[in-house]
């Protein structure tokens, strides 16, 4: 077990230094690299607790796919890094305000965090026990496709609502000449093709 | 369990495992390169190799040598760390990935129950040495070649989740030496025979080989991500790519062609110890990738784009809904 204890002290506090580092790195692009690195830990600390679906899914999804959108993206800015800075005194005042705010709030809620009475007779669905045998991701997949199943189709509509607005946001018909492809293999020499005897002198 | 039996003993034998498997790799590696040149040549009616040592069989050895011993020129206007860390980043992720790949029944150094999402993972990875190195060298090329890339293992990697999908409909396991088993009597290129070419030619796209290999394009954008790189960390992309495309290789034979299982189930087929059968199945799979290289054109990006989202993507969807319905209706599901 200490080498367990070992292991999760050192990925917590690779991704808490990460996730220091994403908001107070200078250059744009090192602080996605962090991200991905913050996401990374997190990851691992899943695998320690035993997740190891989750902890797939989260690398798969977040450093696979958004991590690489966001890095595609913060690459191709174009950051002037002198003008980035030269409202920092003047937004400072208002910039400190809604971070007080918003550590006032966290602290009124922490402190009032208490965890209702009998909650763990509530729990919608009991936990497999360990002896059953059952891997992660077949426990997971028997809640979500049974009793989660509303939840879970009503999540998968509110994401294809969104990738729809995001498809009608971006869509223009632009006059670009396109390849169509099965024009192409459609045409036939007889159509597009005349071959002619031309006489040497005369031309066509 | 003392400090000696619980941790120090293990960690040698981890070591040592890891060893066994990382060796043979990068040899392989070395001589994959040897046997890419060795079967263009004879494609193309010509030699290949011949002059250092027999059949120019040292050749690899003389090319490794000669890349060490050059200069490494770090550009001045590059972003030194991630420029150094993203050719490690990618020779590391072509050589973690083994971890779970079964060679043999029980010939595994991991045997993880998401194996397959621990590689899927892994490959979706491979980009970020391609990005960085893209971003990290400071050039217009470079840059150019990383962001083809980015948008290109993006959306192969889209048909490649969904095809392990409908493979693993026909499992009902996520671990490799499962998925293995699971084609005793059936390899899955057969009963899956659309998804399994869908899957190899998207796995040609991940490893950015010809004809994907638009991030490199060395006639329109002159080497892409690596044109600012030299000696050792040119090589370590270089040996990234034919790594990946040895894992590759590996993924598709445990996926598709039955793993370590003999085509036949009956003597002398079976006296062949599975590992052979491993190693000649990832061998078919390197050749056809060499192949393709030496018979293709490469493609125009939106033909790439176009085949990747609305060629791929339908197909491997509508496949997914397919072979779930087949499972229900005739009763054929996994238990």
């Amino acid at each position: 077990m200490v080498i367990q204890g070992l292991a999760f002290y050192l990925f917590a506090l690779i991704t808490v230094a990460a996730g220091v580092m994403v908001i107070t790195a200078r250059n744009p692009v090192h602080s996605v690299l962090y991200l991905i690195l913050a996401f990374f830990n997190s990851a691992a600390l899943f695998l320690l607790m035993g997740a190891e679906f989750v902890a797939f899914i989260l690398i798969i999804v977040y450093v696979g796919a958004v991590a690489v959108l966001f890095l595609f993206v913060v690459m191709m800015l174009d950051i002037d890094f002198a003008r980035l800075r030269e409202g920092v005194v003047r937004y400072l005042p208002i910039g400190a305000l809604v971070g007080l705010v918003l550590l006032v709030e966290l602290l009124v809620v922490l402190g009032a965090w208490t965890i209702a009475p009998g909650g763990e007779t509530r729990i919608a669905s009991p936990q497999p026990s360990l002896e059953s045998g059952l891997t992660n991701t077949e426990a997971l997949g028997n809640l979500i496709y049974t009793d989660y199943v509303y939840a879970f189709q009503i999540a998968g509509l509110i994401l294809l609502v969104a990738m729809i607005g995001a498809i009608v946001l971006t869509l223009r018909t632009r006059t670009v000449r396109r390849q169509r492809i099965a024009d192409q293999v459609n045409r036939r020499p007889e159509e597009v093709l005349v071959i002619r005897k031309v006489e040497p002198g005369e031309g066509i | 369990m003392g400090f000696w039996d619980g941790y120090v003993w293990p960690l040698i034998l981890i070591v040592l495992s890891v060893l066994a498997i990382v060796v043979p790799i990068i040899l392989l590696v070395a001589y994959l390169t040897y046997a890419e040149r060795k079967v263009m040549g004879a494609m193309q009616l010509r030699q290949g190799p011949m002059v250092v040592g027999p059949f120019g069989l040292l050749q690899p050895i003389a090319d490794g040598v000669k890349l060490m011993a050059k200069e490494t020129i770090i550009p001045s206007g590059a972003n030194r760390v991630v420029f150094i860390v993203a050719p490690m980043l990618t020779f590391f992720l072509a050589l973690v990935a083994w971890a779970v790949i079964p060679f043999d029944d029980g010939w595994v150094l991991a045997n993880i129950n998401v194996g397959i999402l621990y590689l899927f993972a892994i490959s979706s990875l491979g980009v970020y040495g391609i990005v960085m190195a893209g971003w990290a060298s400071n050039s217009r090329y470079a840059f150019l070649g990383g962001l083809r890339s980015a948008a290109q293992m993006v959306s192969y990697e889209v048909s490649m989740g969904f095809i392990i999908i409908s493979v693993l409909l026909c499992v009902g396991s996520l671990n490799l030496s499962d998925i293995v088993r699971a084609q005793q009597d059936l390899w899955f290129c057969i009963p899956l025979f659309p998804m399994f070419v869908i899957f190899f030619v998207s796995t040609v796209a991940e490893t950015n080989r010809l004809p994907f290999d638009l991030p490199e394009g060395e006639s329109e954008i002159a080497g892409g991500f690596m044109v600012e790189y030299s000696a050792m960390t040119y090589a370590l992309f270089f040996l990234g790519e034919y790594a990946n495309m040895i894992l590759m290789s590996g993924m598709t034979t445990v996926l598709f062609l039955g793993g370590w299982l003999s085509p036949f189930a009956f003597p002398p087929f079976t006296w062949i110890p599975g590992v052979i059968w491993f190693a000649l199945k990832v061998a078919a799979c390197l050749f056809v990738f060499i192949w393709i290289r030496a018979t293709f054109p490469r493609y125009r990006y939106d033909q790439l784009m176009r085949l990747g989202w609305k060629v791929f993507l339908p197909a491997s969807l509508f496949w997914i809904v397919l072979t779930a319905g087949a499972l229900i209706a005739f009763d054929w599901l996994p238990k």
